[in-house]
């Protein structure tokens, strides 16, 4: 049983109820409607790389044609499918908590954790990768051999908006250990599971970003 | 509905969601191999898929199909606001003149004949 | 009265730094963005100093750059934001609900750390080195200026998040916490207002967060977005930063707004004419808000065709801020007016909105805004609004919830006193410079033509006398809080539920839920004995 499964046997105040609030429900769609807010303001901060690369873009076809030449289209899908996995995996065990099976909850959770693992894993490799051919950001760029001059900026974005992104996934590796840690000490139930609800949609987001970078960056020439 | 039931029924659409994802991750991959004419619309045929998967993922992973309709709402008001923005800058970019040289040269010209003013007053 | 208080419940520093009371984040908010308005008001003073004579007067150019580009955001990002929703908004938001906190309080008291973060770090900007660029921070100058750039940026971020959670916590709270029988059109106007402007807060703020992510990553990086020796587009900078910061003067003065729809009806003794349309201008403020932003960009190099199109936008803005100015004075109308210290900076409020509010049209005339764009037209224009309008309703707000949040009355009559001469020196500083910056006189400049001179001088006069009225005001204000404790629980008679429980409330609000089953400001008549005794009823 769930530590608040027991608490509530026992006749006690629901262990994560907060004063302020009359009953769970209430909470919980507080506490829902206050994520799907801050979801949209990540929406906007990413939004905001993306309407300065879709106008450096425009400015600088060539240069980020051939940026974009450098890229790992096989390592972008690999990610891309990892991603996807790991939001079935998220949706899982979100669904594992609302039906009160401990056991896949944890699974799932364990599950997710791995495949972001993964993803970072991969990203690691590509930035190495990159750093080694002398392709960084701005004035550190080192390349040589371009065809056109400013290829520079397209390594700019490229490492801002997934710098920003894999911090996402960090944040979103943080945020699912410690679910984790506690799923296995029993503070979910049926009644409540709200913490797993909302870094799943997080999690959701942080995947939805990665599909629109995943061909923008990767695949448009 | 039984629980079993609706659990069964709920864990085989996150299933057939991931399908659907990967299958279009798929044909991304082979759509950005295709030359669709301009390069404009082959941006437009990447994000539209993108944007298919992004539903599917908003729609079913994040349950936006089944909550109180204020969770989209908030969503798609943010994506409106978005939308605006990029909509905006690029009309603005899209549109400017060119100024001709030797305009630029006279307005320089006589924005330093108002500093010099300025500075030999003082 | 005598009773317990959330003040007095529990004592000492630790139950304050830990507090997830919204009344005791509201006044530690209140006391922080107070002293920055007095730093930022410092600075003002200095620079209205440096510019009583066309040359040199006691700094050099570069400190003059320096006093005025730190006063503009110590002014706008460290107390202008914040003030009327963190400080007020905060104590008096559950309140009005009939709540007993907002919807989540340890993000509340994560909103003030970030706040008291971000001002340490902008403060610490004074110490190493300053910043120059002005408070808009323009490319290519702020992206290859030295001084401390990086660590303002920063700190712009920082504060940017305090208002996100801010804003998160204030939609959340009116969505899922009002008091039983409170539908939306049950609810005070304040909360309307409120409201709307966490919508810009969330809308609008993350995407400063993002411009100074990437000023900061292009001074470090040279990532060369906005740099067009690098192939980037500064005007691109300046789209990103007007996205934000013109929707942001819509969060500066829409709970301004709130405040005088509260303040009015209570000191008219009359329901608000046209609540609808009060409530849904707000909504519409806040929405139009976002349509806008490239007025501020006519001459930057923005296309004419987008500029064109800006300029219709702007004109539509106008009207619902209109549609509130006329419903106020209609409110008014055959009212039983009742003059302390609230409505008196509430009428006040009118006149000085009204004024900065057309002057907008002015500004966001595409052909007249070419002549008065960087102009002290402009200054006054956002002096006007900002001040005459935002900060005078702040001073309303603030007056009428003392008693509330701190269980006293202040001085009636210094109240007054101190109302004549801001509102006198107000307009001799900022009138002055409508004047001048319809000549010719340009803004940010360090030395000026001669013959500005005698307006110049007007208008520093004028903020000594500004200064001197709200030095009274912080004094008869502090002397209050040294008395006893001697508020009722409605000193206005105001029909709202924050006055249903005692001044100051206790910690949990109210001893018992509150059951609402009429609306904010419906009034019972007064009678003839109240009315002619001073009220309430």
């Amino acid at each position: 049983m769930s530590k608040s499964e027991v608490a509530l046997e026992h006749g006690a105040h629901e262990p994560f109820l907060q004063h302020h609030f009359h009953d769970l429900e209430q909470q919980g769609e507080a506490s829902k409607i206050g994520m799907w807010l801050f979801l949209v303001t990540e929406i906007l901060l990413f939004g905001g790389l993306f309407v300065g690369y879709g106008i450096m873009r425009m400015l600088h076809a060539e240069a980020f044609h051939q940026g974009h030449l450098h890229l790992d289209r096989t390592l972008g899908a690999l990610n891309t499918v990892v991603l996807l996995v790991s939001s079935f995996t998220m949706a899982m065990a979100v669904h594992s908590a609302r039906t009160g099976d401990r056991k896949r909850l944890i699974v799932f959770l364990a599950a997710t954790l791995a495949f972001a693992g993964v993803f970072l894993g991969v990203k690691y490799f590509e930035y190495s990768h990159k750093f080694h051919e002398g392709l960084l950001p701005g004035k550190y760029y080192r390349h040589t051999g371009d065809a056109v001059p400013g290829v520079a900026a397209f390594f700019g974005f490229y490492f801002v908006m997934t710098g920003l992104h894999g911090l996402h996934v960090l944040a979103g590796m943080i945020a699912i250990g410690w679910l984790l840690r506690r799923a296995v000490r029993g503070d979910f139930s049926p009644s409540y599971y709200s913490p797993v609800d909302l870094t799943g949609l997080y999690w959701h987001l942080v995947d939805m970003i990665w599909i629109y970078l995943f061909p923008l960056l990767y695949l448009i020439s | 509905m039984s629980a079993h039931a609706e659990s069964y029924r709920a864990v085989r659409t996150y299933a057939l969601v991931l399908a659907s994802l990967l299958a279009l991750t798929v044909i991304t991959v082979i759509a950005a191999g295709v030359n669709f004419g301009s390069a404009f619309v082959n941006v437009v045929v990447a994000l539209a898929i993108a944007s298919v998967k992004a539903s599917l993922v908003a729609l079913y992973f994040m349950h936006l199909r089944h909550d109180r309709p204020m969770s989209a709402v908030i969503f798609v008001t943010g994506l409106a606001m978005l939308a605006i923005f990029l909509m905006f800058c690029f009309l603005d970019t899209l549109t400017r003149e060119h100024v001709e040289p030797a305009v630029t040269a006279q307005i320089y010209v006589r924005a330093a004949s108002i500093s010099a003013r300025i500075l030999s007053a003082s | 009265m005598t009773g317990a208080n959330y003040l007095t419940e529990q004592r000492g520093l630790r139950s304050w730094l830990f507090t997830l009371d919204h009344k005791r984040i509201g006044v530690m908010y209140l006391w922080s963005t107070l002293l920055a308005f007095f730093l930022g008001g410092v600075l003002a003073m200095l620079i209205r100093l440096e510019l009583l004579t066309p040359t040199r007067t006691l700094m050099d150019a570069d400190t003059y750059n320096k006093a005025f580009t730190l006063h503009g955001a110590i002014m706008i990002f460290l107390f202008i934001i914040p003030s009327i929703p963190a400080a007020l908004g905060n104590f008096v938001l559950p309140l009005l609900l009939g709540a007993r906190d907002v919807a989540f309080p340890r993000l509340n008291l994560a909103s003030y750390y970030l706040y008291v973060a971000g001002a340490l770090m902008a403060l610490a900007s004074m110490i190493t080195g300053g910043i120059d660029t002005g408070w808009t921070f323009y490319t290519p100058y702020s992206t290859s200026t030295g001084g401390a750039v990086n660590l303002v940026t920063l700190a712009v971020f920082v504060l940017g998040f305090s208002s996100i959670f801010t804003g998160v916590n204030f939609i959340a709270t009116t969505h899922k916490l009002r008091a039983p029988g409170m539908n939306w059109f049950r609810m005070p106007l304040f909360v309307w207002g409120i409201y709307a402007t966490a919508i810009i807060q969330i809308l609008a703020t993350p995407v400063l967060g993002i411009t100074v992510l990437l000023l900061f990553l292009e001074r470090v990086f040279g990532v060369g977005i906005f740099d067009p020796k690098l192939g980037g587009d500064p005007v691109l900078f300046q789209h990103f930063f007007w996205f934000y910061s013109h929707p942001a003067v819509y969060i500066m003065i829409l709970p301004g707004m709130a405040i005088i729809s509260e303040v009015i009806p209570v000191f008219s003794r009359r329901p608000i004419f046209g609540y609808r349309a009060i409530a849904f201008s707000s909504v519409a403020i806040a929405a139009v808000s976002f349509l806008v932003w490239g007025h501020h960009m006519y001459v930057s190099g923005q296309s004419v065709l987008a500029s064109a199109l800006f300029s219709f936008l702007t004109f539509l803005v106008a009207i619902p801020s209109a549609v509130k100015v006329f419903n106020w004075v209609a409110t008014m109308y055959k009212g039983s007016i009742w003059l302390q210290a609230p409505m008196i900076y509430a009428i006040m409020f009118l006149l000085l909105f009204a004024i900065g509010g057309l002057t907008g049209l002015f500004l966001g005339s595409l052909a007249v805004d070419v002549h008065l764009h960087d102009t002290y037209f402009v200054v006054a224009h956002f002096h006007y609004v900002m001040m005459g309008g935002t900060f005078i309703a702040f001073l309303a707000g603030l007056h009428y919830w003392w008693p509330k949040m701190f269980g006293r009355m202040y001085s009636e009559r210094w109240s007054r006193i101190a109302a004549a001469l801001v509102f006198v020196g107000f307009n001799a500083t900022f009138l002055a410079q409508f004047v001048m910056g319809s000549r010719g006189m340009p803004r940010r400049y360090y030395n000026y033509l001669p013959e500005f001179q005698a307006l110049h001088v007007v208008s520093t006069v004028g903020s000594w006398i500004l200064a001197l009225g709200l030095l009274i005001t912080a004094g008869y204000l502090l002397a209050s809080l040294r008395k006893r404790p001697d508020a009722p629980a409605n000193p206005w008679g105001g029909m709202t539920l924050e006055w249903q429980t005692s001044s100051p409330p206790p910690t949990h609000n109210f001893a018992a839920v509150p059951v609402v089953d009429r609306g904010p400001y419906d009034f019972p008549p007064l009678e003839a004995e109240e009315e002619l005794a001073g009220r309430p009823a």
